[in-house]
């Protein structure tokens, strides 16, 4: 083909897909830009959502260095994702199921999953897993993709118990790329499941920018091959993700599934385990994004409305402290795990061999 | 030569296989600019350029697809799985793809694929990292299993493996990347696939082993001989499909006695080929069972536990006492 004729096709091509802009409901300074958009919150939800970002902002500062000392294991940093992770998690029901990636600890600790646990998880401990019954999650997923491929069985077995609720999963944008992104997507929309598919696009898949992981303009769009909706959004701004959320679950609930992809991004490193940002990003880019901090903005806009002051941020931050310092302890405090222990979760009644192999463990 | 860890042994293979054959290609998740997540291809992008060394999406069956299609247009692909336990989204292309590629048209193309992957415990890595799943692969019909347990045998094993016509699962353990230096020649050189190392000379029994356990038998044989005078051979296996039948053989006529050691689960396994062959072939030679010393059958204990769960020399020495005294 000639070249005038190959861009003209590229053109064409490029305008089939039609332009995708991010739900926004509030500016950087925390103005409010999308008064339609406007979510019915309460004062008292505002202000809780406020509340559970700095708590987070807080547990994941002590989290970080805890990991540093050594004393964490396993811990993927979450500063700069906390309006895209709470926000979301805040426009769901007890009832609904999360299904979260390795990064989504805030969704579950905010479903009911406790602290303690989180940590336990961490560093590795079986308990960490041992979800409570009444707390809707699965634990955090290693395998990327495997919970959005789950998500589809959970969300048709609510529909086939007619229950009024939702599962929700999240990946990232390197999560994106697995087939069984693509899988899950495609059944949802085939069997008008009750399902919300949140894709954290923060830039980033560790070292791998987005601009190599597609070369789709947006994450969004990848719902259309799969017949169901989907949305972008500010991943910075709280409101806008609780929002397009509300709306998804309102949706699913009529048996159509959302693809939101989130534009957020992750101001630590990929993990505490080795990762140096400083090798594959540029340092103007994260500052980019860290004028953009989701508390900020929040902060800012609840304070315009005199919702939030001084005294309430630093009474989070003491009350953060304290909760991470008493789940650490608790967790310093668990029962350490054994073998045998180990032995008995692998089925419901032990097998003969499996009882003999505890011989050599005793 | 030159002392260096097994990471960066790994490197210099991958650095002269690139070099010495433009075929050659280093793909996978964050091998580029980032140099991989253990720093195994860190500076190949730089040196080399993106069009042989570069990042690919996040698939892993991407990865393996992409490799089976590159071998059948005259490449030789170096895949980099990040972690071993996400092998099992590549498997149809380890399993079924790769490996019967040959086969399936009698013999016309042929998948010269090394698939490279870190795994092994002791390094407190999250679930599905550190799993031993070479017996998985090992039971796998047309791929060759290699695992390396000092950095001058994995440079030596790779670049063998990569100039292998038929694929290669390649297995890092991750205990040794940064913990074990030693001496590694320099340049080009090969150490053949399917040939075993004896690594400590012995005549009472014997073990056979591979990986990390390498050491941990080591240490084992080093403790039983000042406990009781008993001299222990120890065999490293380097390759674990294709078995070196004939030197385990060798050993177990001269010794009589044999333990094998792995990090693996006990069940279905390299050990229980290990001691199949050992029954089918030198039954005559032994003066007591074959035992082995392995992980139990459960998935493998995340962090907190690990040290527990991973065979330590204490457990190989009390199985070479019992076969010793049998
Ligand atoms: C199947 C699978 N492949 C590879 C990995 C290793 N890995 C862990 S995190 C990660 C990057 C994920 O990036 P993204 O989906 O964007 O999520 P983010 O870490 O940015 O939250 C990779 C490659 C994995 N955990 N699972
Ligand atoms: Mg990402």
């Amino acid at each position: 083909m000639m070249g005038e004729q190959l861009s003209m096709v590229k053109a064409s091509y490029e305008a089939r897909v039609e332009p995708i802009t991010p739900l926004q409901i509030l500016d950087v300074d925390g103005n409010v830009v999308n008064q339609e958009a406007m979510p019915k919150l309460t004062d008292e939800q505002l202000r809780e959502l406020m509340r559970r970002m700095v708590y987070t902002r807080i547990w994941d500062q002590r989290a970080v260095s805890l990991a540093r000392q050594g004393r964490l294991g396993f811990y993927a940093p979450v500063s700069g994702q906390e309006a895209s992770m709470l926000g979301s998690e805040f426009a769901l029901t007890k009832e609904d199921f999360i299904l979260p990636g390795y990064r989504d600890m805030p969704q579950l600790v905010w479903h009911g999953y406790p602290l303690y646990q989180a940590f336990l998880y961490s560093r590795g401990h079986q308990h960490g897993g041992q979800i409570p019954k009444d707390v809707n999650v699965l634990m955090p997923q290693i395998i990327i993709g495997a919970q959005y491929v789950q998500t589809i069985g959970v969300a048709m077995g609510m529909k086939k118990r007619g229950a009024e609720s939702v599962a929700i999963t999240y990946t990232g944008d390197g999560g994106s790329s697995q087939g069984d992104f693509y899988e899950a997507l495609n059944f949802a929309g085939v069997f008008n499941l009750p399902a919300i598919f949140v894709v954290q696009n923060n830039r980033f898949a560790i070292s791998t920018p987005i601009a190599k992981q597609t070369k789709a303009q947006t994450l969004a769009q990848k719902a259309v091959a799969a017949g169901i909706r989907g949305v972008q959004v500010d991943g910075m701004d709280v409101l806008a993700v609780y929002k397009a959320v509300e709306e998804a679950r309102e949706y699913a609930l009529q048996g159509i599934p959302t693809l939101i992809e989130t534009l957020t991004y992750r101001f630590g490193p990929h993990s505490m385990s080795g990762d140096d940002p400083t090798r594959y990003r540029k340092q103007e880019e994260t500052g980019e994004w860290e004028a953009k901090d989701p508390l900020v903005r929040f902060r800012n806009y609840l304070q315009g409305k005199n919702l939030w002051t001084e005294e309430d941020e630093n009474a989070v931050i003491e009350e953060a402290r304290n909760a991470v310092a008493e789940a650490i302890k608790k967790a310093d405090e668990y029962e350490k795990m054994t073998i045998p222990g180990l032995i008995d979760t692998m089925f419901e009644t032990t097998p003969k061999h499996l009882e003999e192999q505890k011989k050599d463990f005793s | 030569m030159a002392v260096m860890t097994m990471q960066q042994a790994i490197t210099d293979a991958l650095r002269i296989s690139l070099e010495s054959d433009p075929n050659v290609l280093i793909f996978g998740e964050d091998v580029g600019v980032n140099g991989g997540v253990f720093r195994v291809t860190a500076g190949l992008q730089e040196k080399f350029g993106e069009d042989r060394v570069f990042d690919t999406p996040l698939a892993e069956s991407g990865i393996g697809g992409m490799a089976v299609g590159l071998g059948l247009q005259g490449f030789r692909p170096v895949a980099e799985i990040q972690f071993i336990g996400f092998i099992f989204e590549v498997l149809d292309t380890i399993a079924v793809q790769a490996s019967r590629m040959r086969f399936r048209s009698g013999g016309a193309y042929n998948s010269p694929i090394t698939f490279r992957t870190p795994f092994g415990a002791g390094v407190k890595a999250p679930e599905l990292h550190a799993d031993s799943l070479e017996g998985i692969i090992m039971q796998t019909p047309g791929i060759k299993v290699v695992c390396p347990s000092n950095p001058a045998d994995a440079k030596g094993l790779l670049l063998s493996a990569i100039r292998d016509n038929d694929p290669v699962f390649f297995m890092e353990h991750l205990k040794l990347y940064y913990a074990l230096k030693g001496e590694v020649p320099e340049g080009d050189y090969t150490i053949p696939i399917g040939k075993a190392n004896v690594v400590r000379e012995g005549t009472d029994a014997t073990i056979i082993t591979y990986g990390a356990m390498v050491h941990t038998s080591l240490k084992a044989a080093e403790e039983i001989e000042k406990a009781r005078g008993a001299k222990v051979e120890v065999i490293d296996l380097r390759t674990l499909s294709p078995l070196d039948t004939d030197t385990i053989l060798a050993s177990i006529q001269k010794t009589g006695r044999a333990i094998v050691v792995q990090e693996a689960q006990r069940t279905a396994g390299a050990a229980p080929e290990i001691m199949a062959q050992i029954a089918e072939k030198g039954i005559l030679h032994l003066e007591a069972p074959i035992l082995r010393v392995a992980g139990p059958d459960t998935i493998l204990a995340q962090p907190l536990a690990e040290d527990l769960w991973v065979p330590n020399p204490a457990r190989v020495v009390k199985a070479l006492n019992e076969v010793l005294d049998f």
